[in-house]
């Protein structure tokens, strides 16, 4: 979820002076909703990940299934836009309307394929912090919070991180986890017991990464078009590992943007200014 | 029949919030947020609640911005669409709120347990989190039967749970559908529970279809009657999310200066909230493709 961060700084980077037909949270919704195989039980976050679900249940991934913290199940993509999981649109036809509890126990049960969640700051295992930076005896902002996602990072298969990548944000330990990733490292989620699962891949507004499978450090895997590796560099807060095979991160397809703006008409989650 | 539970929504939150409770707000987390009763918390002054809920939107933002609590013990406060509550923030920053930090399972699991009549409820989530620093009712134990890692939430019984509805008879029979939260372990963890409910209906209206009930009537304290009392959040089968709402709060809420001139003009102003809103608003968000289920038979 976005701070304060609203048309600050966003579209830079990305092929700056360059026309592109599309805009960087687009790209951004595009790779996330590649992350979805077909078939996949999907639990679906706030902000930019409701789309990222519609854009891959109306392409390449017919039979995803779409879960919900407030209580829903959905097997289609919802008929008219929507801003939040709960707008009316969402609860139309659905497969399932239920309580939290439900859809949580399915997430705890071990059948949630993948899931997404954005963060404010993250750190190079992965671990993500939405509650207080400066950590919680020294507060120096306090963010909303967890939501489901606390949730969503310890129990689903795996899960997805979606965030603006920024120094400030992408820092060596985070202050505080709300959401854990791989701890300090390899092991660690065994030793503290989360029964599976851990970040599988970060997107972020320059570029896409994973995690080593051996150490479970994150390692830069693509950049989005007119992204240079060391613009990625730099806005990482520590020295971040690149893959020997970096690529450019596709651009989504026309079919993929006329779909999108079906879903989002306004831009009110992918025009050039909104926060990520 | 029982004795009447119909009582203006000042007078329900007069009788059955006072200062100091613990209250349960927003359990259906985007949609059906009591947000006329949260104003009426602000315009009656109610000090030193613990305001009990996963996420609340920007419900628990008003109230804390309203000078009415002096706890949290929440999942996620703030604004859906914009990202910050900005009274939330002050408040915690300037040291007056205290937090419980919670995720939706383990708010969840506390109200559940609250509802089951036990100590605490096993979840698998959280283990290794911040939560536990900053959340004294969850604690790690071994699973007694396979030795595994488990978190334990510890029960909340909130002293009240504020829940809008489609519908309720004048018993505290009340008919709510669409996504629930966690709505049915809140009401059932609460020692009191106030229905604010779009219309009144008649009972056997409510009976004839017991399944869609959210909460059994008799441990239901007032109910009252509260049209558009969940606006700006949406309810199914009434009327859809005011997004302007919300983008428009972002900004009355930025400032203490800010703040003030919003609970002046919508809380302050008076009770006569449709009136505040304008018939061309309401009509914006009045419900456009109707989708009607089909009769059910509970025939004998």
């Amino acid at each position: 979820m976005g701070i304060e961060v609203k048309g600050e700084g966003m579209g830079k980077g990305m092929g700056e002076g360059t026309p592109r037909p599309y805009t960087q949270p687009e790209l951004m919704v595009a790779a996330a909703a590649r992350e979805i195989s077909d078939g996949n039980v999907v639990f679906v976050g706030m902000r930019l990940p409701l789309l990222g679900f519609q854009l891959a249940k109306s392409t390449h991934a017919p039979n995803a299934v779409g879960v919900y913290e407030l209580g829903i199940i959905r097997d289609s993509a919802a008929p008219e836009p929507i801003l939040t999981m709960g707008d009316l649109p969402n609860l139309y036809r659905a497969q399932w309307l239920a309580d939290t509890a439900d859809v949580m126990g399915l997430l705890q049960q071990g059948i949630v394929d993948v899931s997404f969640i954005g963060g404010a700051q993250v750190d190079r295992f992965g671990n993500l912090n939405t509650t207080y930076i400066g950590g919680a005896q020294n507060i120096e902002m306090r963010l909303p919070g967890s939501g489901g996602a606390c949730d969503l990072a310890s129990l689903a298969k795996r899960h997805i991180i979606i965030m603006a990548h920024e120094k400030r944000r992408f820092v060596p330990k985070v202050d505080y986890i709300t959401s854990p990733g791989y701890g300090n490292g390899a092991g660690w989620r065994d030793r503290v017991g989360l029964p599976r699962g851990g970040p599988s891949t970060v997107i972020t507004t320059l570029g896409v990464l994973r995690f080593d499978s051996a150490t479970k450090e994150m390692m830069l895997v693509s950049v989005h078009p007119g992204v240079t590796v060391d613009q990625v560099l730099d806005s990482t807060g520590w020295p971040l590992r690149v893959s020997s095979e970096v690529v450019t991160t596709p651009a989504p397809t026309p079919s993929e943007l006329a779909t999108l703006r079906r879903f989002d008409p306004e831009g009110y989650w992918t025009s050039e200014r909104t926060a990520v | 029949m029982p004795a009447s539970k119909l009582l203006s929504l000042a007078e329900a939150i007069a009788r059955f919030v006072p200062d100091g409770s613990s209250v349960a707000l927003g359990t259906a987390l985007e949609s059906l947020i009591p947000f006329a009763a949260g104003r009426e918390l602000i315009r009656q002054r109610k000090r030193s609640l613990t305001l009990i809920g996963p996420i609340s939107d920007i419900l628990f933002d008003q109230i804390i911005g309203g000078g009415c609590a002096s706890k949290v013990r929440a999942a996620w406060a703030g604004n859906v669409i914009t990202g910050s509550g900005y009274c939330f923030r002050r408040a915690v920053e300037s040291g007056s709120l205290e937090v419980e930090d919670h995720s939706n399972l383990t708010i969840a699991m506390a109200l559940r347990a609250g509802a089951m009549g036990v100590p605490f409820m096993p979840t698998r989530t959280a283990l290794g989190s911040g939560l536990y620093e900053t959340n004294a009712s969850l604690r790690e134990f071994a699973c007694p039967f396979t030795g595994d890692a488990v978190t334990a939430v510890a029960a909340i019984t909130p002293d009240v749970a504020i829940v809008h509805v489609q519908r309720a008879d004048e018993y505290g029979n009340a008919h709510a559908w669409g996504n629930l939260g966690v709505t049915r372990e809140a009401c059932l963890a609460s020692k009191h529970i106030i229905i604010t409910a779009e219309e009144i209906a008649p009972p056997e209206i409510i009976s004839s279809d017991p399944n869609r009930v959210v909460t059994p009537g008799f441990r239901v304290s007032a109910v009252a009657h509260v049209p558009w009392g969940a606006h700006p959040s949406p309810v199914p089968g009434h009327y859809n999310r005011d997004h302007q709402a919300f983008i428009d709060y972002q900004r009355d809420s930025r400032t203490l200066e800010a703040f003030a001139a919003w609970q002046a003009r919508w809380v302050d102003s008076g009770d006569d909230y449709p009136a505040l809103l304008g018939e061309a608003r309401m009509a914006s968000l009045k419900i456009k493709t109707r989708a009607l289920a089909e009769v059910v038979d509970y025939g004998y």
